[in-house]
């Protein structure tokens, strides 16, 4: 329905983009700025960014951020994957109300909760708080995002190509890598940058989780930025802007590159 | 053989995730349930011990026979906790209108773009939400404060004569719920405004049915499912909320999600902190059922 796009729906639009981005725009702005106060414009500058390099405990603390968004996106990317799985697949089987509950639950759950009962399952296992246990709290959360992204990519596939290959005698484990996995992978491959991002993003869990020596970019931008707003801390954030935006766009670029590829091969195949 | 294997895969797809969400998510509610029927000790951690057989089955049931409803007794006699609670549950009411009012024209508009803008202005919807919740939150200390960027705009429109105080009031912590939270609320209106077939509101403006009332009849009804995952999606994470009403509202803001960081990172108070954690998942318990089940229902859609 095109031709009734009104003037007050491209000014809401407008507007609404507006107060999404001005916000973050503003931040960007300020991390090139001279002065030390934030919010008077005293000239162009980067010294903010060299500035960034000296200082050691917000490096540390970016290589922890690295090495948890890592580890922990690629094997909740592999749980979720099966997750998803599970949820289109079999849905017969005792205690599934149960499992669609634990996967849907932890999307709204306040973060406080869920970080409060890991640390305590964590004490009561006698797991020592550091690097493995905010790993497997990040983990936890975002298997159940990398879930539900994977699981809207099952529910639109369509079922007969797995069917011809079954009947042609491949067996269903052979089947899933050579027909399933393929299609579902441009959602498997958000599904790991959607659980990147989370693990980078979480302040709250990763406090209640981590323990000296783990401690993540977010909890030492939490600890700077209850003293006040700083220059430097507006660069780190553009520099963690910079990476997911470039990261998100490229990803969105070779989506659809991939998806114009595969309508010019179902062409040829129609026409040959 | 082949058919064996089988079997065992498909058992372990559904085996391993359920064991992991088990381990890590179920049974840390079982324990924290537990730990906030116990007493504080000075000690590591921090409690009582409640199931141990360590000092053998006699001091198994010494250990029961301590545990006790004192926590939540405590957090019934304290009105700072009540309070916290109550205004928690109004501050994300409130925040969860505002975004509803504030998404909604957003959602319709991108409904309503042509059909080859529509992937893009998705995209820039999403693409906040995969920036830091953190940094997002903090941009807006840089404005919101008496000598930030607002302000310093106002007054040189000449629209105030001297700064508003935004920073450390409610309207910063609403400003902050609703910027943060508008993609969750925007993304599920869209999808179902944009099944919508318009061809319905151009039948009711022809029968002589104004705008206004065409909307209400109409366009919102169909929206509703939009309306209430979106709702549910702003409103569940918005009671707990603690990074918002930490960083904007100030330190007489009185939210259930920092009362809850406080009493265990400064009172270093375990149960007390699980006892408010388990009241906060009781008072949060129907609505999250709630969205297990809206969203159960639009699988079975699309299935």
């Amino acid at each position: 329905m095109t031709g009734s796009w009104t003037r007050f729906n491209i000014v809401s639009i407008v507007a609404g983009f507006a107060f999404l981005y001005l916000p973050i725009v503003l931040l960007v702005v300020y991390s090139f700025n001279e002065s030390k106060l934030v919010t008077v414009w005293a000239g162009f500058s980067t010294k903010w960014y060299f500035e960034l390099f000296n200082n050691r405990g917000l490096l540390d603390a970016a290589w922890v951020t690295a090495r948890v968004a890592l580890v922990s996106a690629t094997v909740a990317t592999v749980l979720g994957t099966l997750a998803a799985l599970t949820l289109t697949r079999y849905t017969r089987f005792h205690g599934r109300v149960l499992f669609s509950g634990m996967v849907f639950a932890p999307l709204v759950m306040p973060e406080v909760i869920t970080g409060l009962s890991l640390l305590l399952l964590f004490v009561a296992i006698g797991l020592d708080r550091g690097f493995v246990t905010v790993t497997l709290a990040h983990i936890t959360f975002s298997m159940c995002f990398v879930a539900v992204v994977v699981q809207s990519r099952l529910l639109s596939f369509d079922r007969s190509l797995e069917e011809a290959a079954m009947d042609l005698g491949a067996p269903p484990v052979k089947t899933f890598f050579a027909i399933t996995l393929p299609v579902i992978m441009p959602a498997i491959v958000s599904g790991w940058m959607l659980a990147f991002t989370l693990s980078l993003d979480d302040l709250v869990i990763a406090s209640f989780t981590s323990g000296p020596g783990a401690t993540t970019l977010p909890m030492k931008i939490y600890s700077q930025v209850r003293l006040g707003v700083t220059p430097e801390i507006n660069a780190v954030c553009t520099i963690l802007i910079a990476i997911v935006t470039v990261g998100v766009v490229a990803a969105s670029i070779l989506n659809k590159r991939r998806e114009v590829q595969r309508q010019r091969d179902a062409q040829a195949a129609m026409r040959s | 053989m082949k058919r064996l294997a089988t079997a065992v895969a498909s058992r372990l797809v559904i085996l391993i995730p359920y064991l992991w969400l088990l381990v890590f998510f179920l049974i840390p509610f079982l324990i924290v349930f537990k730990i906030s029927l116990s007493g504080t000790v000075i000690a590591m951690p921090p409690y009582t011990p409640v199931f141990s057989f360590s000092d053998g089955v006699s001091g198994f049931f010494a250990n029961l026979a301590q545990l006790g409803i004192d926590n939540y007794l405590w957090l019934t006699e304290d009105a700072l906790y009540v309070n916290a609670y109550i205004s928690s549950i109004v501050i994300a009411a409130v925040s969860t209108a505002i975004t509803l009012l504030v998404g909604f024209p957003i959602a319709y508009g991108m409904a309503r773009a042509p059909a080859a803008l529509r992937p893009t202005l998705l995209m820039l919807v999403i693409l906040p939400f995969w920036t830091s919740f953190l940094i997002r939150v903090y941009a807006w200390i840089g404005i919101l404060k008496p000598e930030g960027l607002l302000n310093q705009f106002l007054l040189w429109l000449g629209m105030i004569d001297e700064p508003l105080i935004i920073l450390n009031t409610h309207t910063a912590i609403f400003i902050g719920i609703v910027y943060s939270y508008l993609p969750f609320m925007v993304l599920p209106l869209y999808a179902s405004l944009e099944k919508m077939d318009y061809s319905l509101i151009e039948a009711a403006q022809d029968l002589g049915c104004p705008p206004i009332a065409a909307f209400w009849k109409i366009t919102f009804p169909l929206a509703i499912p939009g309306v209430v995952a979106g709702c549910l999606l702003v409103f569940i994470p918005a009671v707990g909320e603690f990074v918002i009403p930490d960083l904007l509202g100030g330190s007489r803001t009185l939210m259930i999600g920092k009362t809850l960081w406080s009493e265990f990172f400064n009172n270093r108070d375990w149960p007390v902190s699980s006892a408010v954690a388990v009241v906060l998942l009781l008072i949060l318990v129907v609505p999250i059922m709630y969205f297990q089940q809206v969203q159960a229902r639009t699988q079975e859609q699309d299935r």
